[in-house]
């Protein structure tokens, strides 16, 4: 007896079921990835023990380490860069101060971040738009924002662009492409999305930054951002200044992964990790991430790692100024008093070992820039400009009552305008029980 | 023996806001394993307005939890907690940043008992600062009453006084509803005189009771929150022109005791309600709605009348702490005052 399946007309029939099957065998063909086989079970482990490495350019003494990076900037740049961290960080100090004396109500303070700010700010063209979160002061100062400018909004005197309705700090400049702050966290990265969505479809030859901290990369906001930015291909550079801690809470609360930056791959973003406190190597990434966005159209992250630190360090306790203060923390916000959760010997390292300010510092006595006597006329220069600023900004009136109706919408609608009118009429009566005086006629 | 006994009474005692609700969650913490609080900052930092002091060094990390920057992702979470059988107190910085959170809040806790057939329960407490506080710009300074007061499903608390305080959120934790409760930072830090009642571990406020915190018979004053308190203000110079009002503290704004409120219309025949939200579907819009359906043989209009003419009397007075009638001013730096005239 012969069994059916040894006839040669099966055995070509199981031949050509097998051949039908091969192509299946080879190569996955899911849509959702593309991918090759693998037939060991293996987890991926995520990598924080040796992370994603940090770009340098510059050592913690101000010297280049590899010179085929060293972007040879000239001596006015960089003297500006210098220029716009130390004015900065003056009036940080003056207007800090000046909060605890009750004179403002609310300050930031930007100590230590100051090269985040200047070395990207550097690196994009002055159309480009910056959405910031509430520490990159730095990036207006250095497009030549007004001192006078910056105390009107803190002051919310008459001068201020915002019309004093903002908490200081907030600043906003549409002469200079920097969109008003908004206290909400994250909410401002869907935005720059949307707006580097609008420059691609407008060929603007346009980048669009973002601002923002590590903590507030922890929001929805965030991921719902950079999925977008990617799948809709847009110009945008991310930046986050990674600066340890989200008021009081440590990175190892905030996330359990390598940083922001191993977060890019995720979403198909091309990421990098700079050290923050090196403006040549913030400004190199910023640069060269700006160049592919707008010409591949496509999103970047930058984590810039840094520290919330206290004033930049200076080389004598005194000055003909007068006394600097001593050891001052750079806290969270004038909310804030972060010796609650920061040891004394942490902020130490910092303030001593690794400053933007001073590594740039070394930088530019190394080459022969700047020497100690510029140093001193400059402290007492950029200390003067802050002070007069100050003062003539504390002495402003603020704005005009009426301006408490306007642009709440396009047009005032009749219900304000008559709200408006009311109070015009209540205040020629009872004027004398308020503070008029101090207000705009 | 007996009578000296009687006359032996536990003293007042100071208590400010802050620490009648630390005293309340700390109550509840040791009362009940399963209560836990979450949120920004609350852990060693002790809470941004420190209203979680000294919890976290007493219960530890497991009952004191400090969370990522994400308010969708924990108020999430605190759901979740709930639905498996904790009782979390979910805190917000303040109820502005409650706004990325709110489908969870209304979407997931206030409705996920009906839609389960009464299956899944929710035992949560939302709490935070509410309202506006000093010189905080637009983004720090709403009033969520109204908003979350429209939601079946939810209860929604708003304290005054220490009393409240205390007693509302020690309600509010054991409820097994979810629960809202709106306080307000500038009143943080004010004390009051705790009664000796207040002082015990199982002092409760009701929730849906209001108090009436000044009796008198000439006009209703409705308020909640910090208003309160520039209510009995008001009253207080008001009285010296004969004019008595009787100040209601709502305590709770859903559901809301319409009784009192009703009863005390009936006496007076004037309403004022005063509020920090907008007017526009507001707390006291919807109180002033209530009236119109309600009790009243006269229509509400004709209360009115009587009403603006007496308050003008008063009316330079008035700008202390009431609003000027029939409009809405908001001052920057100031709480805002709405007035509903009834």
């Amino acid at each position: 007896m012969c069994l059916a399946w040894d006839l040669p007309v099966l055995r070509a029939w199981r031949r050509q079921q097998e051949q039908q099957f091969s192509s299946l065998d080879d190569k996955p063909q899911f849509p959702g990835a593309s991918a090759e086989f693998i037939d060991k079970l293996e987890f991926i482990q995520p990598n924080v023990i040796s992370g994603i490495p940090i770009y340098r350019v510059m050592d913690r003494q101000g010297q280049i380490v590899n010179p085929s990076e060293d972007p040879h900037l000239p001596k006015e740049k960089v003297l500006k860069f210098y220029k716009s961290m130390t004015l900065l960080n003056t009036m940080d100090r003056i207007l800090y101060e000046s909060q605890r004396q009750g004179r403002i109500s609310f300050y930031m303070t930007n100590y230590g971040e100051e090269g985040t700010h200047v070395g990207s700010a550097a690196a994009l063209d002055n159309t480009d738009l910056v959405f910031g979160q509430y520490r990159e002061a730095g990036v207006l100062m250095y497009r030549d924002y007004p001192l006078e400018l910056f105390m009107a909004q803190c002051y919310g005197n008459i001068n201020d662009l915002g019309k004093g309705r903002q908490m200081p700090v907030h600043y906003g400049c549409k002469e200079r492409h920097f969109v008003t702050i908004s206290s909400t966290l994250a909410t401002q990265i869907p935005q720059a999305v949307g707006a580097a969505y609008a420059a691609k479809r407008a060929n603007a030859n346009r980048v669009v930054i973002c601002y923002f901290g590590e903590g507030a990369a922890s929001e929805g906001d965030a991921h719902a951002g950079f999925n977008f930015a990617a799948t809709l291909e847009c110009p945008i550079i991310f930046f986050c200044r990674n600066n340890g801690y989200a008021i009081s809470t440590p990175t190892s609360e905030q996330y359990r992964g390598d940083g922001i930056a191993a977060r890019g791959p995720g979403y198909g973003i091309l990421s990098i990790r700079v050290d923050g406190n090196d403006v040549f190597a913030v400004y190199n990434a910023t640069k060269e991430a700006r160049r592919r966005a707008v010409a591949e159209n496509q999103p970047f992250l930058i984590e810039a790692m840094t520290y919330r630190c206290p004033p930049a360090p200076s080389p004598e306790p005194h000055t003909d100024l007068g006394p600097l203060p001593l050891c001052r923390i750079g806290h969270h916000s004038t909310s804030d008093d972060s010796s609650a959760y920061r040891s004394v010997d942490e902020v130490n390292y910092w303030d001593k070992q690794d400053h933007p300010i001073s590594r740039l510092r070394h930088y530019l006595l190394s080459r022969g820039w700047w020497d100690e006597e510029q140093e001193k006329a400059w402290r007492k220069q950029s200390r003067k400009k802050v002070m007069e600023a100050f003062e003539q900004a504390e002495r402003k009136p603020k704005p005009n009552p009426n301006l408490l109706f306007s642009d709440v919408y396009q047009e005032m609608p009749s219900r304000l305008r008559k709200q408006q009118e009311s109070l015009a009429r209540h205040l020629q009566t009872y004027g004398e029980h308020y503070p008029l005086e101090h207000f705009d006629k | 023996m007996a009578a000296v006994s009687g006359l032996v009474r536990r003293p007042f005692r100071q208590v400010t806001v802050r620490d009648a609700i630390n005293q309340g969650m700390d109550e509840e913490l040791e009362r009940d394993e399963k209560v836990f609080l979450l949120g920004e900052e609350v852990a060693q930092y002790d809470g941004a307005y420190k209203v979680s002091r000294g919890l976290w060094k007493k219960y530890g990390d497991k009952r004191i939890i400090d969370t990522p920057i994400s308010e969708m992702g924990f108020a999430g979470i605190a759901v979740g907690a709930a639905m498996a059988g904790l009782r979390p107190i979910c805190e917000f910085m303040t109820f502005n940043f409650s706004m990325q959170a709110i489908d969870q809040v209304i979407n997931s806790a206030a409705k996920t008992y009906y839609m389960s057939g009464g299956l899944q329960s929710v035992p949560i407490v939302f709490r935070g600062p509410n309202g506006a506080s000093a010189g905080v710009a637009a983004q720090h300074s709403q009033c969520f009453a109204a908003w979350y007061g429209h939601c079946p499903g939810l209860k929604v608390v708003s304290p005054w006084n220490s009393e409240d305080a205390k007693g509302l959120i020690k309600s509010a934790i054991r409820d097994n509803n979810p629960v809202v409760m709106l306080e307000n930072e500038l009143m943080y830090g004010v004390p009051f005189e705790f009664p000796p009642e207040a002082q015990s571990k199982d002092f409760l406020v009701p929730i849906g009771k209001a108090k009436i915190e000044r009796q008198g018979t000439h006009i209703t004053v409705v308020s909640h929150s910090r208003p309160v308190g520039h209510c009995l203000e008001a009253a207080a110079v008001l009285s010296k022109e004969g004019v008595e009002c009787e100040v209601i503290n709502m305590r709770t704004i859903r559901p809301m005791d319409m009784e009192t409120i009703e009863a005390s219309v009936m006496k007076t025949n004037h309403l004022v309600t005063v509020e920090g939200g907008w007017p526009q579907f507001g707390v006291g819009a919807e109180i002033c709605a209530r009236i119109m359906e309600g009790i009243s043989k006269k229509p509400v209009l004709e209360y009115s009348q009587a009403q603006i003419k007496r308050l003008k009397l008063a009316f330079a007075l008035s700008q202390l702490s009431l609003p000027s009638p029939r409009s809405c001013i908001q001052f920057p730096g100031c709480s805002c005052c709405s007035c509903h005239w009834c």
